[in-house]
């Protein structure tokens, strides 16, 4: 379609033509958990490099004692849900971004979220068993 | 037109015949600057961290599993490869982490004039180098 001759022979109001495009309604939604998730991190990423220091070179079961102590679980277990959450929000936008196509990006974007369930699943059960067995 | 989207093009030139609207030009039309260079490399270091992921993980689930599973981690990060993956990962994690309160405190609504965009830029990638730098002193002397 070239600049010059442009004339849509859509006769349809705007309203017509935004609806179906998406609505505002939830959009922050997404926005607003990325902030939220970005916020606890702030303090989480900090304790964990903190005990990263103590941990390095230490045995397992040294880790493990460290793991078992209610504190270090609960607070590890909030860095695993809210680490990945944070980065299933993070990836969709680039995938939303990136992929073009609805079912290429829907693939994807599922995929995605998949391996990010997963991963945090694996995590959260390691830091549980590590809490509950040190 | 193929899609009703189109319709959403339609705009006026100013002797009023009606014109496709032009679209603003594609990235590789700006000269790089270092507002776009932060903002694409905070993209760029969130996915690698989500990349790093893999290790964190890695490492809970061998504490949590054996001692050998545990000695196969710790002899993977003390290899030159997991050195490097632990350098990127340090490197990515301290930027995301400036930039990112960089960008909570633009949705705040502060710092948007354009001295202070470049200023806390600067400041983002300094602490960058710094906490790694810090980071890595303070890590290799604890081992």
């Amino acid at each position: 379609m070239s600049d010059k001759t442009f004339a849509p022979t859509v006769m349809r109001s705007m309203l017509g033509r935004a609806r179906g495009l998406g609505s505002a309604k939830s959009g922050t939604a997404h926005w607003w958990a990325e902030r939220v998730t970005a916020a606890a991190l702030v303090p989480l990423s900090l304790w964990f490099v903190f005990s990263i220091f103590r941990l390095e070179g230490a045995p397992r079961a040294a880790v493990a004692h460290w793991a078992a102590w209610p504190v270090n679980a609960t607070l590890l277990a909030a860095l695993v849900l809210t680490t990945f959450h944070h980065v299933q929000l993070g990836l969709q936008a680039v995938i939303d971004d990136y992929i073009h196509g609805e079912a290429a990006r829907l693939v994807v974007l599922l995929a995605m979220r998949a391996g990010c369930v997963l991963l945090a699943l694996a995590a959260l059960i390691a830091v549980l068993k590590l809490a509950f067995t040190g | 037109m193929k899609d009703v989207r189109e319709a959403l093009m339609l705009g006026r030139a100013s002797d009023g015949k009606p014109v496709r609207r032009p679209l603003s030009p594609h990235l590789q039309i700006y000269r790089p600057q270092i507002t776009s260079a932060l903002s694409i490399f905070h993209r760029i270091t969130g996915v690698a961290l989500a990349a790093g992921t893999l290790l964190l993980v890695w490492w809970l689930a061998a504490a949590a599993g054996s001692d050998a599973a545990y000695a196969t981690v710790s002899g993977f990060l003390r290899s030159p490869i997991g050195y490097l993956l632990l350098f990127g990962w340090t490197v990515a994690l301290w930027y995301h982490f400036c930039s990112g309160l960089r960008h909570l405190a633009w949705d705040a609504g502060r710092g948007f004039e354009l001295a202070q965009v470049h200023a806390s830029g600067k400041l983002v990638l300094v602490a960058t180098a710094v906490l790694t730098v810090a980071t890595w002193v303070i890590g290799l002397a604890a081992l």
